[in-house]
């Protein structure tokens, strides 16, 4: 039996080396855990049936001596990422039958490495929520109390990951997306710098604000996974060059900024508060240098561009081409209904609203005032890392919640109130477990989150090591 | 809400016209919030009053090549097959005009 629940992305990588098991015997681990716990959870919309023959390609490789750090590593993969021949829906029902014709170069990139593609997991429906409640094949359920939601969206790589039925996983973050479920569900969700992953084959929601990122175990792993993965490419216009940010002078003592007026507001659980002060203390105590600062609630910019960006994004999805078709009386007619059919309510609502903002008559008001508004809130946080090297909050102000329990949309907005920021501006931002909260007789995880400035992961990866050792 | 749906090309139905209307009206209201953001004002060149950027915007441009074949390369077929309507390898669509 192979020990899945401490087995981290290094660990397997030596144990492979060692013979001590090998590709396929790993990957029939895990297919054995989703065999038992996937019905319960619904992480994947689909295991792929050719896992073991992907294992046995890998297996080679530890053969011929031409392994690397990720061979034979089995990945869950978000629904929104397309891996060439394969289904993939973004987790609707307008691409329910649309196959990938063409690989992500996030894949392009693991498939060198000999990584193995489990399954491609749930999600909200175009990425578009916060708990996979407006996924179109059910809701995801947190693996630590299967009543609640495991976060969203890439809430089926949070829950595969937390519930050893991936080792590792990929998710996006468009305003959290990566973060928040990974708090729920108590494991690493690291959101790299916007543009140093690229999002070629990935399905746009947010252009703007969209990345790819590792949801892992460890801080180790996450950051093994982002080391592979990043990198500048051509097929992605807004893929950034490596030197793009120049790397300022290591400092020996980090400063973290905590913005408590905005932590002090209402609607931030004072349970999540005692646990978000506790991990403050902790880093106090170990040396750091926390300041107070001043961080504006950024809720209604983030939005106004997401409902404009997704409103685009999701036009190209016309039944013409690809897609649920339906047949109406005309062009207009087979528009209207293949696009009134195929997609879910949010995602209707979204459009609406992003028609509405954008609209003549508006868009002075919103979408203009909000690009002006986010202009001015990047000079702001470049004001604001001249002075600390970090940012510490909560990653979401309340812990997962019941199923159902959220059912106005706006409800459902307020809680990306601390992971938006790090979209709006593109710094790297990362969710750490800082323990558990005890509800109805079950320990729901919390986390919290750190962000750094503009090409900064390394702060990242090493606050986040230095966090797992206090807590641990 | 009508004219919306029809240049978002969705059609709804009554009840749910209804029901998105309400939502729409309370999630305006709320990001109507950044009408208070303050924008550090500067008088550009036409005389609006315009935010600064610090950095300058560029483009990326690259060939337009056919793709070859293998690694990374797209598969014609599978985007064939997934036409809804096809006639010797074309998109078949409705009259237009």
């Amino acid at each position: 039996m192979i020990d899945l629940k401490n087995l981290t992305i290094e660990k397997a990588h030596q144990s492979l080396l060692k013979g001590e098991f090998t590709c396929r015997e790993l990957a029939q681990a895990y297919l054995e855990v989703i065999k038992e716990k996937n019905p319960r959870i619904n992480a994947y919309l689909e295991v792929f049936d050719d896992v073991l023959d992907q294992a046995d390609v890998a297996q080679k490789r530890f053969d011929s001596k031409t392994s690397t750090i990720l061979t034979g590593i089995p990945f869950a993969v978000k629904d929104n990422i397309l891996i060439k021949g394969r289904n993939v829906t973004s987790a609707s029902k307008i691409l329910q039958n649309y196959v990938a014709s063409y690989d992500a170069t996030v894949i392009t990139k693991l498939k060198k490495q000999g990584a193995v593609f489990l399954g491609r997991t749930n999600m909200d429906e175009f990425a578009l929520g916060g708990s996979t409640e407006n996924s179109a094949y059910g809701v995801t359920k947190n693996p630590y109390d299967t009543k609640r939601v495991s976060g969203g969206t890439s809430g089926g790589s949070a829950a595969s990951v937390a519930s050893d039925m991936s080792l590792v996983a990929l998710g996006s973050d468009t305003g959290g997306s990566i973060r928040e479920p990974s708090a729920f569900c108590g494991v690493v969700g690291f959101k790299p710098t916007y543009g140093k992953v690229s999002r070629y084959g990935l399905m746009a929601t947010t252009s703007s604000f969209d990345v790819i990122g590792p949801i892992a175990k460890t801080v180790e792993d996450a950051q093994i996974v982002f080391d592979v993965i990043n990198g500048n490419d051509v097929l992605d216009s807004t893929s950034i060059k490596d030197d793009i940010y120049t790397e300022p002078k290591k400092k020996n003592k980090l400063s973290i900024g905590v913005p408590w007026s905005l932590i002090n507001q209402e609607g931030i659980d004072p349970k999540v508060k005692d646990n978000f002060k506790e991990a403050v203390k902790n880093l106090e105590s170990s040396g750091y240098k926390i300041k107070d600062i001043e961080l504006p609630n950024c809720l209604a910019l983030y939005y106004i561009i997401n409902f404009a960006e997704v409103s685009t994004n999701l036009s190209r999805f016309d039944g013409v081409r690809y897609g649920v078709h339906k047949n109406g009386k005309n062009l207009l007619g087979d528009y209207l209904l293949s696009r009134g059919t195929g997609f879910g309510k949010e995602s209707r609502r979204r459009i609406l609203l992003g028609a509405y903002v954008l609209s003549a008559g508006y868009y002075d008001a919103y979408y203009g005032k909000a690009q002006k508004a986010r202009e001015a809130l990047r000079k702001e946080f470049k004001e604001l890392f001249s002075k600390i090297d970090l940012i510490l909050t909560p990653t979401s102000p309340i812990p997962a919640w019941e199923i159902g329990e959220k059912s106005d949309p706006l409800s459902m907005y307020l809680v990306d109130i601390f992971t938006v920021t790090a979209n709006i501006i593109g710094v790297p931002a990362m969710s750490l477990p800082s323990g558990f909260l005890e509800i109805k007789g079950k320990n729901l995880p919390l986390g919290i989150q750190f962000m750094a400035s503009h090409g900064r992961e390394d702060l990242l990866f090493e606050i986040g090591q230095k966090f797992e050792a206090i807590c641990s | 809400m009508e004219n919306l749906a029809e240049l978002a090309r969705i059609e709804l139905g009554e009840d749910e016209k209804k029901e998105i209307l309400s939502d729409m009206k309370v999630i305006l209201d709320y990001v109507n919030q950044i009408q208070e953001v303050k924008i550090p004002a500067k008088v550009g060149e036409q005389g609006r009053v315009d935010v600064e950027s610090d950095y300058r915007p560029y483009n990326v441009w690259r060939e337009d090549l056919p793709a070859g074949a293998g690694e990374g390369s797209f598969s014609r077929e599978l985007i064939i097959e997934q036409f809804p309507d096809a006639q010797d390898n074309f998109l078949k669509v409705k009259k237009i005009l």
